[in-house]
Protein backbone atom coordinates (compact mmCIF):
# COMPACT_ATOMS: atom_id res chain seq x y z
CA UNK A 1 0.00 0.00 0.00
CA UNK A 2 1.28 3.49 -0.83
CA UNK A 3 2.06 5.84 2.02
CA UNK A 4 -0.91 8.09 1.22
CA UNK A 5 -3.25 5.10 1.24
CA UNK A 6 -1.89 3.82 4.54
CA UNK A 7 -2.46 7.20 6.12
CA UNK A 8 -6.00 7.27 4.70
CA UNK A 9 -6.73 3.88 6.23
CA UNK A 10 -5.20 4.89 9.57
CA UNK A 11 -7.22 8.12 9.55
CA UNK A 12 -10.46 6.31 8.69
CA UNK A 13 -9.88 3.90 11.59
CA UNK A 14 -10.53 6.86 13.92
CA UNK A 15 -14.17 6.83 12.72
CA UNK A 16 -14.71 3.78 14.86
CA UNK A 17 -15.78 4.69 18.38
CA UNK A 18 -15.76 2.28 21.31
CA UNK A 19 -18.95 0.22 21.56
CA UNK A 20 -19.99 0.52 17.92
CA UNK A 21 -21.38 -2.23 15.66
CA UNK A 22 -19.49 -1.78 12.38
CA UNK A 23 -19.51 -3.34 8.91
CA UNK A 24 -16.35 -2.92 6.86
CA UNK A 25 -16.83 -3.21 3.09
CA UNK A 26 -14.79 -5.65 1.03
CA UNK A 27 -11.32 -4.44 0.02
CA UNK A 28 -9.59 -1.42 1.51
CA UNK A 29 -12.11 -0.82 4.34
CA UNK A 30 -11.30 -4.19 5.93
CA UNK A 31 -7.73 -2.92 6.43
CA UNK A 32 -8.77 -0.39 9.09
CA UNK A 33 -8.79 -3.16 11.73
CA UNK A 34 -4.99 -3.19 11.44
CA UNK A 35 -5.01 0.29 12.95
CA UNK A 36 -7.18 -0.50 15.97
CA UNK A 37 -5.61 -1.63 19.26
CA UNK A 38 -6.07 -5.37 19.88
CA UNK A 39 -8.29 -4.73 22.91
CA UNK A 40 -10.43 -2.00 21.27
CA UNK A 41 -14.11 -2.59 22.21
CA UNK A 42 -15.97 -2.86 18.89
CA UNK A 43 -18.32 -5.41 17.30
CA UNK A 44 -17.47 -6.08 13.65
CA UNK A 45 -20.30 -7.51 11.53
CA UNK A 46 -20.00 -9.65 8.41
CA UNK A 47 -22.98 -10.05 6.05
CA UNK A 48 -22.61 -13.81 5.78
CA UNK A 49 -23.60 -14.25 9.42
CA UNK A 50 -20.98 -13.30 11.96
CA UNK A 51 -20.58 -10.69 14.68
CA UNK A 52 -17.26 -10.48 16.47
CA UNK A 53 -14.84 -10.98 13.58
CA UNK A 54 -11.44 -12.21 14.74
CA UNK A 55 -8.09 -12.02 12.95
CA UNK A 56 -7.59 -13.40 9.44
CA UNK A 57 -5.90 -16.80 9.46
CA UNK A 58 -3.34 -18.36 7.11
CA UNK A 59 -4.60 -21.31 5.01
CA UNK A 60 -3.02 -23.95 7.23
CA UNK A 61 -4.83 -22.59 10.30
CA UNK A 62 -8.13 -21.74 8.58
CA UNK A 63 -11.56 -23.25 9.31
CA UNK A 64 -13.20 -24.13 5.95
CA UNK A 65 -16.59 -23.07 7.38
CA UNK A 66 -15.50 -19.68 8.68
CA UNK A 67 -15.12 -16.83 6.20
CA UNK A 68 -16.08 -13.18 6.05
CA UNK A 69 -18.27 -11.74 3.30
CA UNK A 70 -15.19 -11.14 1.15
CA UNK A 71 -14.16 -14.79 1.37
CA UNK A 72 -11.21 -14.23 3.73
CA UNK A 73 -10.63 -16.96 6.30
CA UNK A 74 -11.29 -15.20 9.59
CA UNK A 75 -11.64 -16.39 13.17
CA UNK A 76 -13.86 -15.87 16.18
CA UNK A 77 -13.10 -13.99 19.39
CA UNK A 78 -14.67 -14.51 22.83
CA UNK A 79 -18.34 -13.54 22.41
CA UNK A 80 -18.61 -14.04 18.64
CA UNK A 81 -21.98 -15.16 17.24
CA UNK A 82 -23.10 -16.95 14.05
CA UNK A 83 -26.53 -16.46 12.46
CA UNK A 84 -28.34 -16.87 9.16
CA UNK A 85 -28.61 -14.32 6.34
CA UNK A 86 -32.05 -13.06 7.39
CA UNK A 87 -30.82 -12.28 10.91
CA UNK A 88 -27.69 -10.70 9.46
CA UNK A 89 -29.65 -8.16 7.43
CA UNK A 90 -32.29 -7.67 10.11
CA UNK A 91 -29.39 -6.23 12.09
CA UNK A 92 -28.47 -3.93 9.18
CA UNK A 93 -31.97 -2.71 8.33
CA UNK A 94 -33.26 -2.22 11.87
CA UNK A 95 -30.76 0.47 12.83
CA UNK A 96 -28.43 -1.70 14.92
CA UNK A 97 -25.51 -1.08 12.57
CA UNK A 98 -23.81 2.11 13.75
CA UNK A 99 -21.35 2.53 10.91
CA UNK A 100 -20.37 1.13 7.55
CA UNK A 101 -17.20 1.93 5.62
CA UNK A 102 -17.66 1.33 1.91
CA UNK A 103 -15.72 1.71 -1.32
CA UNK A 104 -17.04 3.93 -4.13
CA UNK A 105 -16.97 4.54 -7.87
CA UNK A 106 -18.68 7.92 -7.50
CA UNK A 107 -19.97 10.12 -4.65
CA UNK A 108 -22.19 13.10 -5.35
CA UNK A 109 -22.19 16.36 -3.40
CA UNK A 110 -25.64 15.46 -2.03
CA UNK A 111 -24.34 12.17 -0.59
CA UNK A 112 -25.49 9.87 -3.39
CA UNK A 113 -23.30 6.78 -3.72
CA UNK A 114 -22.57 4.62 -6.76
CA UNK A 115 -20.45 1.56 -6.10
CA UNK A 116 -21.99 -1.51 -7.67
CA UNK A 117 -22.37 -1.24 -11.41
CA UNK A 118 -20.71 0.22 -14.48
CA UNK A 119 -23.20 -0.45 -17.28
CA UNK A 120 -21.68 -2.52 -20.06
CA UNK A 121 -18.43 -3.09 -18.15
CA UNK A 122 -18.97 -4.28 -14.60
CA UNK A 123 -22.25 -5.73 -13.43
CA UNK A 124 -21.66 -8.43 -10.83
CA UNK A 125 -24.62 -7.51 -8.59
CA UNK A 126 -24.65 -5.48 -5.40
CA UNK A 127 -24.62 -8.26 -2.80
CA UNK A 128 -25.47 -6.54 0.49
CA UNK A 129 -24.17 -3.08 -0.46
CA UNK A 130 -27.56 -1.49 -1.05
CA UNK A 131 -28.83 -2.40 2.41
CA UNK A 132 -25.59 -1.34 4.09
CA UNK A 133 -25.58 2.02 2.29
CA UNK A 134 -29.29 2.64 2.77
CA UNK A 135 -29.65 1.58 6.41
CA UNK A 136 -26.39 1.90 8.37
CA UNK A 137 -26.74 4.79 10.82
CA UNK A 138 -23.60 6.39 9.43
CA UNK A 139 -22.19 5.73 5.96
CA UNK A 140 -18.59 6.60 5.32
CA UNK A 141 -16.70 6.08 2.08
CA UNK A 142 -13.06 5.16 1.73
CA UNK A 143 -11.64 5.60 -1.74
CA UNK A 144 -8.89 6.99 -3.87
CA UNK A 145 -9.80 10.58 -4.70
CA UNK A 146 -9.67 9.86 -8.45
CA UNK A 147 -10.21 6.71 -10.50
CA UNK A 148 -7.36 4.88 -12.30
CA UNK A 149 -7.64 7.19 -15.28
CA UNK A 150 -7.35 10.24 -13.02
CA UNK A 151 -11.01 11.24 -13.24
CA UNK A 152 -12.56 12.70 -10.08
CA UNK A 153 -14.82 10.41 -8.07
CA UNK A 154 -16.36 13.28 -6.07
CA UNK A 155 -18.91 14.80 -8.42
CA UNK A 156 -21.83 17.22 -8.60
CA UNK A 157 -24.06 14.28 -9.55
CA UNK A 158 -23.44 10.56 -10.00
CA UNK A 159 -23.46 9.26 -13.57
CA UNK A 160 -23.54 5.54 -12.63
CA UNK A 161 -26.51 3.58 -11.23
CA UNK A 162 -26.99 4.49 -7.57
CA UNK A 163 -26.43 2.24 -4.60
CA UNK A 164 -28.19 4.65 -2.24
CA UNK A 165 -29.42 8.21 -2.35
CA UNK A 166 -28.08 10.94 -0.06
CA UNK A 167 -26.54 8.61 2.52
CA UNK A 168 -22.80 9.33 2.47
CA UNK A 169 -21.75 11.46 5.45
CA UNK A 170 -17.99 11.57 4.99
CA UNK A 171 -15.27 10.56 2.53
CA UNK A 172 -11.76 9.45 3.41
CA UNK A 173 -9.53 9.64 0.36
CA UNK A 174 -5.80 9.57 -0.28
CA UNK A 175 -5.97 13.37 -0.66
CA UNK A 176 -8.43 14.57 1.96
CA UNK A 177 -11.14 14.01 4.53
CA UNK A 178 -14.30 15.54 3.09
CA UNK A 179 -17.71 15.92 4.74
CA UNK A 180 -20.97 15.88 2.82
CA UNK A 181 -23.04 18.78 4.17
CA UNK A 182 -26.42 20.22 3.14
CA UNK A 183 -24.36 22.79 1.17
CA UNK A 184 -22.21 20.16 -0.56
CA UNK A 185 -18.63 18.95 -0.04
CA UNK A 186 -16.63 20.55 2.79
CA UNK A 187 -12.94 19.94 3.40
CA UNK A 188 -12.09 18.66 6.88
CA UNK A 189 -8.44 17.62 6.58
CA UNK A 190 -5.81 17.47 3.85
CA UNK A 191 -3.36 14.63 3.32
CA UNK A 192 0.22 15.73 3.97
CA UNK A 193 1.82 17.10 0.82
CA UNK A 194 -1.46 17.87 -0.97
CA UNK A 195 -2.16 21.51 -1.83
CA UNK A 196 -5.57 23.16 -2.09
CA UNK A 197 -5.23 23.78 -5.85
CA UNK A 198 -4.35 20.07 -6.33
CA UNK A 199 -7.40 19.04 -4.30
CA UNK A 200 -9.71 21.38 -6.24
CA UNK A 201 -8.30 20.07 -9.53
CA UNK A 202 -9.00 16.48 -8.45
CA UNK A 203 -12.53 17.16 -7.18
CA UNK A 204 -15.42 17.26 -9.65
CA UNK A 205 -17.63 19.60 -7.60
CA UNK A 206 -17.22 22.73 -5.48
CA UNK A 207 -15.61 22.09 -2.12
CA UNK A 208 -15.88 24.46 0.85
CA UNK A 209 -12.57 25.23 2.55
CA UNK A 210 -12.55 25.96 6.28
CA UNK A 211 -11.12 29.25 7.50
CA UNK A 212 -7.69 29.20 9.16
CA UNK A 213 -5.16 26.38 9.31
CA UNK A 214 -6.27 23.17 7.68
CA UNK A 215 -5.37 20.08 9.71
CA UNK A 216 -3.37 17.36 7.91
CA UNK A 217 -3.17 13.58 8.25
CA UNK B 1 -43.68 -43.38 19.09
CA UNK B 2 -40.78 -42.97 16.70
CA UNK B 3 -39.95 -40.26 14.17
CA UNK B 4 -39.88 -41.32 10.51
CA UNK B 5 -36.63 -42.14 8.73
CA UNK B 6 -35.92 -39.93 5.69
CA UNK B 7 -32.38 -40.96 4.93
CA UNK B 8 -31.86 -41.95 1.33
CA UNK B 9 -29.19 -42.29 -1.34
CA UNK B 10 -27.70 -39.39 -3.28
CA UNK B 11 -29.01 -40.77 -6.61
CA UNK B 12 -32.54 -41.24 -5.35
CA UNK B 13 -32.77 -37.82 -3.66
CA UNK B 14 -31.60 -35.90 -6.73
CA UNK B 15 -33.75 -38.01 -9.09
CA UNK B 16 -36.77 -36.34 -7.44
CA UNK B 17 -35.77 -33.01 -9.05
CA UNK B 18 -37.85 -32.43 -12.21
CA UNK B 19 -36.74 -30.76 -15.44
CA UNK B 20 -37.33 -27.01 -15.29
CA UNK B 21 -37.40 -26.97 -11.50
CA UNK B 22 -36.81 -23.86 -9.45
CA UNK B 23 -34.08 -24.85 -7.02
CA UNK B 24 -32.91 -23.01 -3.90
CA UNK B 25 -29.21 -23.67 -3.28
CA UNK B 26 -27.64 -22.91 0.10
CA UNK B 27 -24.18 -21.48 0.62
CA UNK B 28 -22.28 -18.19 0.70
CA UNK B 29 -18.97 -18.81 -1.04
CA UNK B 30 -17.79 -22.30 -0.14
CA UNK B 31 -19.29 -22.65 3.36
CA UNK B 32 -22.74 -24.22 3.26
CA UNK B 33 -22.76 -25.01 -0.45
CA UNK B 34 -24.18 -28.53 -1.08
CA UNK B 35 -21.43 -29.47 -3.54
CA UNK B 36 -22.25 -33.18 -3.61
CA UNK B 37 -25.94 -32.66 -4.40
CA UNK B 38 -24.93 -30.19 -7.14
CA UNK B 39 -22.45 -32.68 -8.66
CA UNK B 40 -25.18 -35.30 -8.77
CA UNK B 41 -27.59 -32.79 -10.34
CA UNK B 42 -24.94 -32.13 -13.01
CA UNK B 43 -24.55 -35.91 -13.55
CA UNK B 44 -28.31 -36.52 -13.84
CA UNK B 45 -28.52 -33.52 -16.18
CA UNK B 46 -31.91 -32.02 -15.34
CA UNK B 47 -32.19 -28.93 -17.53
CA UNK B 48 -33.98 -25.56 -17.82
CA UNK B 49 -33.33 -25.01 -14.13
CA UNK B 50 -33.93 -21.75 -12.27
CA UNK B 51 -31.36 -21.53 -9.49
CA UNK B 52 -31.73 -19.25 -6.47
CA UNK B 53 -28.49 -18.72 -4.60
CA UNK B 54 -26.54 -15.96 -2.86
CA UNK B 55 -23.68 -16.15 -5.36
CA UNK B 56 -22.59 -18.18 -8.38
CA UNK B 57 -19.67 -19.89 -6.58
CA UNK B 58 -16.35 -19.68 -8.42
CA UNK B 59 -15.37 -21.03 -11.83
CA UNK B 60 -15.20 -24.84 -11.70
CA UNK B 61 -17.10 -25.11 -8.41
CA UNK B 62 -20.66 -25.69 -7.24
CA UNK B 63 -23.36 -24.28 -9.52
CA UNK B 64 -20.71 -23.37 -12.10
CA UNK B 65 -20.84 -27.03 -13.25
CA UNK B 66 -24.55 -26.61 -14.02
CA UNK B 67 -24.04 -23.28 -15.80
CA UNK B 68 -21.16 -24.70 -17.86
CA UNK B 69 -23.28 -27.71 -18.88
CA UNK B 70 -26.11 -25.47 -20.08
CA UNK B 71 -28.55 -26.78 -17.45
CA UNK B 72 -29.45 -23.34 -16.10
CA UNK B 73 -32.06 -21.08 -17.68
CA UNK B 74 -32.09 -18.40 -15.00
CA UNK B 75 -30.18 -17.34 -11.90
CA UNK B 76 -31.64 -15.33 -9.03
CA UNK B 77 -28.57 -14.13 -7.09
CA UNK B 78 -27.21 -11.22 -5.07
CA UNK B 79 -23.90 -11.12 -6.92
CA UNK B 80 -21.72 -13.27 -9.14
CA UNK B 81 -18.50 -11.29 -9.10
CA UNK B 82 -16.24 -14.23 -8.26
CA UNK B 83 -17.33 -16.35 -11.23
CA UNK B 84 -16.10 -15.03 -14.58
CA UNK B 85 -17.89 -17.91 -16.38
CA UNK B 86 -21.24 -16.87 -14.94
CA UNK B 87 -20.64 -13.23 -15.88
CA UNK B 88 -19.74 -14.30 -19.43
CA UNK B 89 -22.85 -16.53 -19.68
CA UNK B 90 -24.96 -13.58 -18.53
CA UNK B 91 -23.33 -11.15 -20.95
CA UNK B 92 -23.70 -13.60 -23.87
CA UNK B 93 -27.39 -14.05 -23.03
CA UNK B 94 -26.98 -17.78 -22.30
CA UNK B 95 -28.55 -17.36 -18.89
CA UNK B 96 -31.00 -14.84 -17.53
CA UNK B 97 -29.91 -13.19 -14.29
CA UNK B 98 -32.12 -11.47 -11.71
CA UNK B 99 -30.22 -9.55 -9.04
CA UNK B 100 -31.72 -9.16 -5.59
CA UNK B 101 -30.38 -7.28 -2.55
CA UNK B 102 -28.84 -9.86 -0.23
CA UNK B 103 -31.04 -9.40 2.82
CA UNK B 104 -34.13 -9.05 0.66
CA UNK B 105 -33.38 -12.36 -1.04
CA UNK B 106 -33.15 -13.87 2.44
CA UNK B 107 -36.48 -12.32 3.46
CA UNK B 108 -38.22 -13.36 0.24
CA UNK B 109 -37.14 -16.94 0.90
CA UNK B 110 -38.10 -16.69 4.55
CA UNK B 111 -41.54 -15.37 3.53
CA UNK B 112 -41.89 -18.28 1.12
CA UNK B 113 -40.98 -20.67 3.90
CA UNK B 114 -43.42 -19.00 6.27
CA UNK B 115 -46.39 -19.28 3.93
CA UNK B 116 -46.57 -15.53 3.23
CA UNK B 117 -47.23 -13.89 -0.12
CA UNK B 118 -44.72 -11.04 -0.18
CA UNK B 119 -42.79 -8.58 1.94
CA UNK B 120 -42.79 -4.77 1.83
CA UNK B 121 -39.49 -2.92 1.92
CA UNK B 122 -37.91 0.38 0.95
CA UNK B 123 -34.59 -1.32 0.16
CA UNK B 124 -33.47 -0.38 -3.33
CA UNK B 125 -36.37 2.00 -3.88
CA UNK B 126 -34.00 4.71 -5.21
CA UNK B 127 -32.08 2.25 -7.40
CA UNK B 128 -32.62 0.38 -10.63
CA UNK B 129 -33.50 -2.72 -8.58
CA UNK B 130 -36.90 -1.04 -8.13
CA UNK B 131 -37.60 -1.13 -11.89
CA UNK B 132 -40.83 -2.90 -12.73
CA UNK B 133 -41.74 -3.57 -9.11
CA UNK B 134 -45.08 -2.72 -7.59
CA UNK B 135 -45.00 0.19 -5.11
CA UNK B 136 -47.54 0.54 -2.30
CA UNK B 137 -47.89 3.16 0.41
CA UNK B 138 -47.53 1.94 3.98
CA UNK B 139 -47.95 4.41 6.83
CA UNK B 140 -47.27 7.25 4.41
CA UNK B 141 -44.07 5.79 2.97
CA UNK B 142 -43.62 4.14 -0.43
CA UNK B 143 -42.59 0.49 -0.24
CA UNK B 144 -41.65 -2.05 -2.87
CA UNK B 145 -43.63 -5.28 -2.99
CA UNK B 146 -41.10 -8.11 -3.04
CA UNK B 147 -42.82 -11.42 -3.77
CA UNK B 148 -42.13 -14.41 -1.56
CA UNK B 149 -39.87 -17.03 -3.09
CA UNK B 150 -41.02 -20.60 -2.77
CA UNK B 151 -39.35 -23.23 -4.90
CA UNK B 152 -39.83 -26.77 -6.16
CA UNK B 153 -36.65 -27.95 -4.49
CA UNK B 154 -34.17 -26.78 -1.86
CA UNK B 155 -30.64 -28.19 -1.67
CA UNK B 156 -29.02 -27.51 1.69
CA UNK B 157 -25.81 -28.51 3.43
CA UNK B 158 -25.83 -29.44 7.12
CA UNK B 159 -22.97 -30.36 9.40
CA UNK B 160 -25.06 -32.75 11.45
CA UNK B 161 -28.42 -34.33 10.79
CA UNK B 162 -30.53 -37.15 12.14
CA UNK B 163 -32.65 -39.49 10.01
CA UNK B 164 -35.79 -37.42 10.60
CA UNK B 165 -34.08 -34.40 8.98
CA UNK B 166 -33.34 -32.31 12.04
CA UNK B 167 -30.40 -30.19 10.93
CA UNK B 168 -27.53 -28.25 12.50
CA UNK B 169 -25.02 -26.05 10.71
CA UNK B 170 -21.45 -24.90 11.31
CA UNK B 171 -20.12 -21.35 11.65
CA UNK B 172 -20.74 -19.23 8.53
CA UNK B 173 -22.02 -22.29 6.65
CA UNK B 174 -25.50 -21.35 8.00
CA UNK B 175 -26.11 -18.37 5.73
CA UNK B 176 -29.12 -19.15 3.49
CA UNK B 177 -29.44 -22.85 4.45
CA UNK B 178 -31.93 -22.65 7.35
CA UNK B 179 -34.14 -20.25 5.34
CA UNK B 180 -34.09 -22.35 2.19
CA UNK B 181 -34.75 -25.50 4.20
CA UNK B 182 -38.24 -24.10 4.91
CA UNK B 183 -39.09 -22.78 1.46
CA UNK B 184 -39.50 -25.65 -1.01
CA UNK B 185 -41.87 -28.50 -1.82
CA UNK B 186 -38.96 -30.93 -1.77
CA UNK B 187 -36.21 -30.18 0.74
CA UNK B 188 -33.06 -32.27 0.30
CA UNK B 189 -30.34 -31.99 2.93
CA UNK B 190 -26.83 -33.38 2.58
CA UNK B 191 -25.02 -33.84 5.86
CA UNK B 192 -21.42 -34.36 6.88
CA UNK B 193 -22.49 -36.49 9.83
CA UNK B 194 -25.66 -38.52 10.23
CA UNK B 195 -26.38 -39.28 13.87
CA UNK B 196 -29.11 -41.61 15.17
CA UNK B 197 -32.42 -40.14 16.37
CA UNK B 198 -31.65 -38.45 19.66
CA UNK B 199 -28.03 -37.88 18.66
CA UNK B 200 -28.80 -34.25 17.93
CA UNK B 201 -30.09 -32.64 21.12
CA UNK B 202 -33.48 -30.94 20.73
CA UNK B 203 -31.86 -27.64 21.79
CA UNK B 204 -29.20 -27.96 19.09
CA UNK B 205 -31.64 -28.41 16.20
CA UNK B 206 -31.60 -25.37 13.91
CA UNK B 207 -33.93 -26.67 11.19
CA UNK B 208 -36.70 -28.90 12.53
CA UNK B 209 -36.93 -32.13 10.56
CA UNK B 210 -40.60 -31.57 9.81
CA UNK B 211 -39.45 -29.16 7.05
CA UNK B 212 -37.11 -31.70 5.46
CA UNK B 213 -37.98 -34.46 2.97
CA UNK B 214 -34.73 -36.31 2.33
CA UNK B 215 -31.41 -36.67 4.12
CA UNK B 216 -28.27 -37.78 2.32
CA UNK B 217 -25.18 -38.66 4.34
CA UNK B 218 -21.93 -37.68 2.63
CA UNK B 219 -19.49 -40.58 2.41
CA UNK B 220 -16.61 -38.15 1.91
CA UNK B 221 -16.00 -34.44 1.49
CA UNK B 222 -14.68 -33.66 -1.98
CA UNK B 223 -11.94 -31.13 -2.68
CA UNK B 224 -14.63 -28.49 -3.32
CA UNK B 225 -15.46 -28.29 0.40
CA UNK B 226 -11.87 -27.48 1.33
CA UNK B 227 -9.91 -24.29 1.81
CA UNK B 228 -9.76 -22.18 -1.36
CA UNK B 229 -6.17 -21.13 -2.01
CA UNK B 230 -6.39 -17.93 -4.00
Amino acid sequence: MSDARSRMVARAAREIAPGMVVNLGIGLPTKVVNYLPADFPVCLHSENGLTGIGPTLPHDKADRNLIDAGGAYVSTIPGSAFFDSAVSFALVRSGRLDLTLLGAFEIAQNGDLANWKIPGKFSPGAGGAIELAQKARRVVVMTTHCDRKGNPKLLEACTLPLTAKGRVARIYSDMAVVDVTPEGFALVELAEGVSLPELREATGAPIAIPAGDIPTF
Amino acid sequence: MKLPNKSTTLEEAVAAIPQGATVLVGGFGVPGTPFTLLRELARQDQRELVLVKNDANEAGMGIDHLIAAGQVRKLIVTHLGLNANAIAAMNEGKIEVEFCAQGILAERIRAGGAGLGAILTDIGIDTELAKGKQVVEMEGRPMLVEPALRADVALVHATTADPFGNLAYAATARNFNPLMAMAAKQVIAETETLVPLGGLAADAVETPGAFVDQVVELSELSQEYGIVRR
